[in-house]
């Protein structure tokens, strides 16, 4: 069973979403996600002051044979990228929930439809 | 059997399965206007020796014309070992072979070019082709617009001195992929432009500026300011160059003022013809791609790298795949990215065999020959230079009437004495576009002179 702590909110497509205090939100991908990309080689992380909307792609990783979106799971404001991961992208692998974060939203409104931990874990179930 | 492994009830199935009731039915979107009719020059079935005869009669007709025209490709002589070797069964395959890594020799000559293409144009990093100048300047426009980090804009500046064809086939290219090519233009004195000219579009949001040096009318543009002005106002450089050029002018990474900031042209392209690759009604020619490292993820086509093997030899391998098709499919930096691998082995060849020396000398022959040809033709009563610009190798001449019946009149006499650009510019309609290599003898430029001088004279006393 992949590692799914249980304060963090998930969405479908594997990305991950921690509420800070601030009202931002962190994103990143979950441990499920980075074990099937395999090792990272280049993480490009969106800009601070870039506007996304819930479900556009905003940032990008990348293993040796593939390349795939990630998704903002919320409308709002590029606060930060995180530059740690654009230079060390196998931070992702080795830590996604924590030092591997990818980027920090400001959001305009609460995110919808996103899963919890047990959501997310009979989500990887189902599909398992 | 039949080469076509579909049976006509393979077909049946397959057009019921997807709800059509013929294959024609499957191009109903294609305007009718734009589909060929009956190819009436084309015979039916001939035997191997009536095509040999009919293609060799047809290619007596086109004639052995003298010819200065250049405009986008050149005429250059290509010494013999260039096609002997890249006609070689190794390497005689227009593409980077599947399970590329099985072909070393292949990808070593890929990586040497890449080498090759990089220093001349003195940027960090090259892909492994396009298929010819104009497609790479369009695959060059959408990379800006992805690199651009600093703009949200889909607008690039192209001056109307860069070759008409290359906006052409980028606006057919990226213009539905909502990139607007917004059209500068050039000072009618120079024949260049005038960073002047810039001023309206400063402090806006731009993804890159283009600048073709030498330009369409073989001008030399003022590539160090245009880059400081791009730079300054968040535009990436786009430089379209011709490769001969390079081996006597600055490279397009030095290009700009380092103390403004970034020194260097962002993304170099052009067409590769001149390097070794002969005309042939047009091509197949191939197109090349420099950039920065710190692009090389939005840069298209395939990249061969350097690497070691599991035993620690060196050895060949496509890197940076993720960016490509067969990875990323409809989000590849590019969908056209087949290279060109025949004619890129000729001009790998080709820059091997001449080397730096070489490549300077055959630059200064052309330039020596144009000086020589402008020099012929602008002491004939009615043609004069239509620009002052310092140029390379190919001229813009004005002449006392339109240049269309001048050229046909020429033609006529079995010289191709250049192009008439009044389609492209409708205020040049007295203009010449002409060039002259290192191909070109005294004994030529003379005899186009004396024929232009005829010519001229006889249309003067019938006009009077």
């Amino acid at each position: 069973m992949s590692d799914i702590p249980a304060d963090l909110r998930y969405t479908t497509s594997h990305e991950w979403l921690r509420l800070l205090p601030d009202g931002q939100v962190e994103i990143g991908i979950t441990q499920h996600a980075q074990e099937a990309l395999g090792d990272l080689v280049f993480i490009d992380v969106p800009a601070a002051g870039r506007s996304v909307r819930a479900g556009e792609a905003c940032a990008v990783v990348e293993s040796v044979k593939a390349a795939s979106d990630i998704y903002s799971p919320v409308d709002g404001t590029v606060v930060e990228g995180n530059p740690a991961v654009a230079a060390s992208p196998e931070l992702v692998n080795t830590d996604p929930y924590g030092a591997g974060w990818l980027m920090r939203i400001r959001p305009q409104a609460p995110a919808a439809s996103l899963l919890d931990a047990d959501g997310y874990a009979r989500l990887l179930a189902d599909a398992g | 059997m039949p080469y076509i492994p579909h049976t006509p009830e393979d077909v049946a199935e397959m057009l019921q399965v997807i709800g059509a009731d013929s294959i024609e039915q499957l191009f109903d979107e294609i305007p009718s206007a734009l589909l060929a009719g009956p190819l009436t020059a084309v015979p039916p079935a001939l035997c191997e020796m009536e095509v040999g005869r009919l293609l060799t009669e047809r290619a007596r007709s086109d004639g052995r014309a003298l010819n200065f025209i250049g405009a986008g490709a050149y005429e250059h002589h290509i010494p013999a070992p260039v096609w002997a070797i890249a006609t070689r069964g190794e390497f005689y395959s227009a593409y980077t072979p599947y399970q590329a890594e099985a072909s070393q020799g292949t990808l070593q000559l890929i990586y040497e070019y890449q080498s090759m293409i990089s220093q001349l144009t003195g940027m960090e990093v090259a892909n492994a082709s396009l298929y010819d100048g104009a497609s790479a300047l369009a695959e060059a426009s959408l990379m800006a617009v992805r690199a651009n980090r600093g703009s949200t804009s889909r607008r690039i500046l192209v001056p109307r001195s860069v070759n008409p064809t290359y906006l052409a086939v980028a606006q057919a290219i990226a213009g539905n992929q909502e990139l607007v090519f917004e059209s500068v233009d050039f000072d009618h004195r120079s024949g260049r432009l005038d960073v002047a000219a810039l001023a309206p579009f400063a402090g806006q949001d731009i993804a890159a500026l283009v600048v073709q040096s030498p330009n369409f009318f073989g001008v030399l543009e003022e590539v160090d300011a245009l880059t400081d002005w791009a730079h300054a106002n968040k535009a990436l450089l786009i430089a379209v160059v011709n490769p001969l050029s390079l081996a006597v002018l600055k490279a397009p990474g030095e290009w700009g003022d380092a103390a403004g900031g970034v020194r260097g042209a962002d993304i170099c392209c052009g067409e590769g013809q001149p390097l070794g690759v002969p005309l042939a009604s047009g091509g197949p020619y191939f197109g090349f791609m420099t950039t920065r490292m710190q692009y090389v993820r939005q840069m298209p086509g395939r990249v061969v790298g350097r690497t070691l093997d599991a035993a620690g030899r060196p050895g060949f391998t496509l890197t940076l795949q993720a960016r490509e098709q067969h990875i990323r499919r409809g989000k590849a930096t590019s969908n056209i990215c087949t290279n060109q691998g025949l004619t890129v082995t000729a001009a790998t060849i080709y820059m091997s065999l001449l080397g730096a020396t070489g490549l300077e000398r055959v630059a200064a022959a052309c330039m020596q020959r144009t000086r020589e040809l402008v020099a012929a033709l602008t002491a004939i009563p009615g043609v004069s230079l239509a620009f002052g610009g310092p140029r390379f190798h190919e001229v813009l001449l004005r002449l006392d009437r339109p240049a269309g019946p001048v050229l046909a009149a020429l033609a006529a006499q079995g010289i191709l004495g250049g192009i008439d650009v009044s389609s492209r510019y409708p205020e040049l309609q007295n203009a010449l576009l002409t060039c002259a290599t290192e191909t070109r003898t005294d004994a030529d430029i003379a005899s186009y002179a004396q024929a232009l001088a005829a010519i001229l004279a006889v249309d003067l006393q019938g006009a009077a």
